[in-house]
């Protein structure tokens, strides 16, 4: 296996519990790169065997073709931004960075440099001199992340790092940390439980569920193509319909009936077989809404509904539908249906439709 | 809102009970009366019997050396006994924890007594060793339990932090740990200073005939009407300095 972080089958137990079940992962060189899970889904564990502070029960972990599973975390080549920062209270801002420097003895002149390049990039010169307390949340970020690079790590951890600051900062952080992983390059690993912090941060999530990775892609391939019902649910909002193939039609696409719904549902997927029991995921922006009927040669995957509850969300508008045993989100861009001027209200009928290359078959639950 | 007058009655009964024995004390080391019943005009006079007297500033060098060795010796035994309490969990420190506790509610007059009895049946020989074994001894609980309570609201990601940029354990201690228990240390410290000090019981048992403590001269001292105003002058000194080391700790603990 070729590639700069290299976990190879890691697990780790807490008693009883498996925190981390035989987990491979590789990531790139300067790659952004997101675990991504509910707490408690071991992805903080995970964070923390890479970082050293948890020995693994087996497996191994490799970091620029080193194996550093054995070494104790001073001496790898790894730096953490921890998630309440653990900035060094005794110590200003100027001495917490020069910390890791001092520690490897680094020449004054050196660590100087060093100290007074990363003040610059996180831009808190003029805050040298002060203690962590008299900063702000985001401030305090910017220390803990310069306090990691000035090491030059080969891997930076970063443990939620956006968790504990209020909504605004949290956007405007993720803006400087995309930057910052730009201009310094190295491989960012962000553990979080924020799907949207995962998604704008990084290259390619790592999809974690109790213990196991579910699915590792990029966040425009997690959200189209997502292969199991958690990641599907985990990272966006899903409907799912539970039902059997009845027809394999021409060019591989499938006709499935679904329990609770009046018509099948016709969708393109060329791995399933024909009486397979599937799951079927629509993302609630892909189903139209229509007031009338579809004319015949648009009545794929049409189906009927009663409006039962509308949420105005300014750039776009979302419908609860109430489709036989169904309860199904959609998502409009506009707060209007096509087919009609009329605003929609709660108890209007609607029609949807969803085109067959929309619908993607995901793993049921238990299914490897 | 009517505001009631009993809060600052109450105050004030406290205030009287707490300080007017002390008042009344610092009063009579100036006053020319022998037997302070009346104010006979103020005097100097008891300040410079004091001064003259060798015996009270030699028991008071006695006591200061011991003070200042057992507070140091329990300031480093008792920051391990707290870290060790704090980061491992075995029944054996259950026994260690209740062990440390047990000379905080012991009666001064049993510890004494048995400790003596320690020392005659070891054999060793009672003196300022003696004194010192037996301060650093009680000294040692109270120091552990205050540098306890800091530890308890420390940060151990602090230490995975320092491991993490590269310090090694003893490094991490030493850098980030110490540095921040510091307060707590020198607060344990200072009140072993203060009880070590003034301690008259456990002495009492563990003194040898060469080594007398200021507690004990004072109490001898009590035994002879002549000598009363000069325990009162030397009270008033006493009383000065513990107000400075009170003033000086509470910094000390607010200090985070």
């Amino acid at each position: 296996m070729d590639g700069f972080l290299v976990i190879d089958h890691v697990s780790k137990s807490f008693g009883s519990l498996r925190a981390v079940d035989e987990v491979s992962l590789t990531v790139a060189q300067g790659e952004a790169f997101s675990l991504l899970g509910p707490s408690g889904c071991g992805k903080t564990t995970l964070l923390r065997m890479i970082a050293g502070f948890e020995r693994p029960d087996g497996g191994r972990i490799i970091v620029g073709g080193r194996d550093i599973t054995a070494l104790p975390p001073e001496q790898r080549p790894v730096n953490t931004v921890f998630q309440n920062y653990a900035l060094f209270p005794h110590l200003n801002v100027w001495e917490n960075i020069a910390f890791g420097l001092r520690m490897s003895r680094r020449p004054r002149e050196e660590i100087r440099s060093g100290v007074d390049r990363m003040l610059e990039l996180v831009r808190l010169s003029e805050h040298a001199r002060k203690r962590p307390a008299q900063l702000s949340g985001g401030q305090r970020q910017r220390v803990a992340i310069a306090r990691a690079l000035v090491n030059r790590p080969q891997v930076l951890l970063l443990d939620e790092p956006l968790a504990a600051l209020d909504l605004k900062l949290r956007q405007h952080m993720l803006m400087e940390l995309n930057a910052i992983h730009e201009q310094v390059g190295t491989t960012f690993i962000y553990v979080t439980h924020d799907q949207g912090e995962a998604m704008s941060l990084s290259d390619r999530i790592a999809v974690m569920n109790n213990g196991k990775v579910e699915q590792v892609d990029s966040p425009v391939n997690l959200y189209e193509k997502p292969r199991s019902s958690f990641v599907a649910s985990f990272i966006g909002d899903a409907n799912f319909f539970t039902g059997t193939v009845v027809e394999m039609q021409h060019e591989g696409y499938v006709r499935v009936s679904v329990e609770g719904l009046g018509s099948p549902l016709v969708l393109s997927n060329g791995t399933v077989s024909a009486n397979q029991t599937l799951r079927l995921m629509v993302r609630p922006e892909k189903i139209s809404l229509m007031l009338k009927r579809p004319p015949s040669g648009e009545r794929v995957n049409a189906f009927r509904g009663i409006v039962e509850d509308i949420a105005y969300f300014g750039s776009h508008t979302r419908y609860r539908i109430v489709a036989g045993e169904h309860s199904i989100l959609a998502q409009l861009q506009r707060s209007r249906f096509s087919g009609g001027d009329i605003d929609p209200v709660r108890g209007t009928e609607v029609w949807m439709t969803f085109h067959p290359d929309e619908g993607r078959v995901v793993m049921l639950e238990g299914e490897a | 809102m009517k505001r009631s007058w009993l809060p600052s009655l109450i105050t004030l009964v406290v205030v009287v009970f707490l300080f007017a024995p002390l008042v009344v004390l610092v009063m009579n080391s100036f006053n020319a009366s022998r037997f302070g019943g009346e104010w006979d005009g103020f005097t100097w006079n008891w300040y410079e019997k004091l001064w003259a007297a060798d015996e009270v500033w030699e028991s008071l060098a006695v006591t200061l050396k011991i003070a200042v060795s057992a507070s140091l010796a329990s300031m480093i035994l008792g920051t391990l006994a707290a870290y060790a309490l704090h980061c491992f969990r075995s029944w054996l420190q259950d026994v260690h924890q209740m062990l440390i506790t047990v000379p905080l509610v012991m009666p001064d007059i049993l510890m004494g007594m048995s400790l003596l009895a320690l020392f005659v049946i070891s054999g060793v020989e009672t003196g300022l060793l003696t004194i010192w074994i037996a301060h650093v001894t009680f000294c040692l609980s109270f120091v552990t339990m205050v540098v306890l309570g800091r530890l308890q609201d420390f940060d151990f990601t602090l230490i995975d932090a320092a491991r993490d940029l590269g310090a090694t354990r003893t490094q991490s201690v030493r850098k980030v740990l110490l540095p921040l228990l510091l307060p707590g240390v020198l607060a344990g410290g200072l009140l072993a200073f203060t009880l070590s000090i003034d301690d008259y019981v456990i002495t009492f048992f563990v003194s040898g005939p060469g080594t007398t403590t200021l507690p004990l001269r004072v109490a001898s001292m009590m035994k002879t009407s002549r000598s009363l105003p000069v325990i009162n002058a030397l009270s008033t000194l006493l009383i000065g300095s513990t107000f400075l080391i009170a003033a000086l700790s509470f910094r000390l603990q607010r200090r985070t």
